[in-house]
């Protein structure tokens, strides 16, 4: 194995007792106290995590808004400076690269944040395919900043009293650049994948060490505690939020994973990978559903699901449902079965888990 | 961690609790604590015959599943019918949260087993 990268963080973890698992080439906390002790502190109080092995690719110049309309799914050119919006990284087969989160920082500025596990794919996409190139700079941001995620009903009061401009009335989706724990030059956003309000930090690297144990003195009264990728995996998939090489990869198209939402096949010019979504419209057959269950067994990743004995799809992510108290299952099944309240079987190693489909597993109140 | 003197254990990770031909499973303090909570077991059914290393149940955590194997060759006679609301027993008390029970048919097999010395020493506790 080649060494494992390590966050700035790194030795608070250690110092935690956290269990330490490779993750994306990196060394990364799995979970401190117990999954789902950490599902429920997110849940009903607020939890930390470091997600400082996330990558960033920095896009900057006069045509850059132009470019990245080009390249991502949603309609970039409505960002104002100060706002994130979630997108899809297409290919031409109208695959998904990866799916990311574009911050508008500036007037010609912007910041992408993509999945560790995508960072060096994802770059050399952008540098393969980013038009403009001669009004628009490329750079690999990855190493230059940290992140953590302050994520939970009571994020916002701890953000609020780490950070030196008022974070409180920021909207869904908003930032602002402030100095964080005493760290100038932090992004700060309202955003996350938790199902839950909350905060997500960028943090230069180079100054970012002292940060960690800050925010759990900060947020102590509050009752955070450090969460782990455990824990970040089941708050995802109890929230319905896709994660690539699971409900999304590079063969399977963003209507297929009902990320409709964010693929603006009929803005101005297409973007990479349009045409091909449309196309595929009609003849991709299976599509994402969210299947509950009242039993005990879990379904997991790859497991079969049937329908009336026949095979239908597959599961793409299983785990209990640590608040909701139940497994729950993403799966990608012929679209027809796909619909709210429709019985499907899931064989769990020759035993059978009978789920529905649902709207959703959880939605914070 | 905890690994009783008076039980044997398997590579596998179960320990195995030996009184007149019959022999009671669980898994060890190690199994448990590497698995984290666990939320699910699926026990085996009564009255399968086992040989020894096939697998009988599984244990079932949050993020993970385990395989229990059988250590020795023989009949399931009973399984802990309180660890299907309660998985979580395995966690508190693996040693006193049995999972099942096989009438064994050769004695000969339980050579095979470590004393909790050599176990320690296999899992590095």
């Amino acid at each position: 194995m080649t060494d494992l990268r390590r966050t700035p963080f790194h030795a608070r973890h250690v110092a935690a007792g956290a269990r330490m698992v490779p993750f994306a080439g990196w060394d990364m906390p799995v979970q401190y106290r117990g999954i789902s002790g950490e599902h429920n502190a997110v849940r009903t109080a607020v939890g930390l995590f470091d997600v400082s092995h996330m990558g960033e690719i920095r896009v900057r110049g006069p045509r850059a808004a132009d470019a990245l309309q080009w390249l991502l799914s949603n309609d970039v050119a409505k960002l104002e400076p100060g706002q994130a919006q979630y997108n899809g990284l297409c290919n031409h087969q109208g695959g998904m690269v990866d799916d990311v989160f574009a911050y508008r920082v500036g007037p010609e500025d912007y910041l992408v944040c993509v999945n560790a596990s995508n960072r060096d794919k994802d770059f050399a996409w952008f540098s393969e395919h980013l038009p403009h190139r001669d009004r628009c700079t490329l750079v690999d941001e990855g190493d230059d900043w940290a992140q953590v995620a302050i994520q939970g009903p009571r994020g916002v009061e701890v953000t609020a009293a780490l950070t030196d401009v008022d974070v409180t009335a920021l909207g869904r989706h908003r930032f602002v650049l402030a100095t964080f724990a005493g760290v100038a030059g932090c992004i700060v956003a309202r955003t996350g994948y938790t199902g839950e309000d909350g905060f997500e930090v960028f943090v230069p690297s180079a100054r970012a060490e002292p940060v960690w144990d800050r925010i759990l003195e900060v947020g102590g009264p509050f009752g955070i505690e450090p969460i782990g990728l455990g824990a970040r995996d089941t708050l995802r998939l109890e929230a319905g939020n896709v994660l690539y090489g699971h409900e999304i990869d590079d063969d399977t198209s963003p209507l297929q994973a009902k990320l409709g939402w964010i693929t603006k096949l009929k803005k101005a010019g297409g973007f990479l990978g349009s045409d091909a979504i449309a196309a595929r419209r009609e003849t991709d057959v299976t599509r994402l559903a969210s299947l509950s269950f009242d039993g005990k067994r879990i379904a997991r990743d790859g497991m079969t699901v049937l329908a009336d004995g026949r095979a239908v799809g597959r599961v793409t992510s299983g785990t209990l449902g640590p608040f909701v108290g139940h497994p729950v299952a993403l799966v990608l099944v012929e679209k027809a079965l796909s619909a709210i309240g429709t019985p499907l079987t899931v064989d769990v190693r020759g035993n059978e888990a009978q789920g529905v489909v649902v709207e959703s597993f959880y939605k914070r109140s | 961690m905890n690994f009783p003197e008076s039980l044997k254990y398997t590579s596998h990770d179960e320990w195995v609790s030996i009184t007149d031909g019959v022999a009671t499973i669980g898994i060890t303090e190690y199994a448990q604590d590497q698995l984290g909570e666990l939320v699910h077991v699926e026990l085996p059914k009564v009255g399968r015959q086992v040989a020894a290393g096939d697998v009988v149940c599984e244990v079932e955590s949050v993020k993970a599943v385990a395989e229990v194997y059988a250590p020795l060759a023989g009949k399931v006679t009973e399984a802990n019918a309180r660890l299907a609301d309660a998985a979580e027993a395995i966690n508190q008390d693996p040693y006193g949260s049995w999972i099942y029970r096989i009438a064994i048919t050769d004695a000969d097999q339980l050579s095979s087993l470590m004393d909790a010395a050599t176990y320690r020493a296999k899992i590095g506790k």
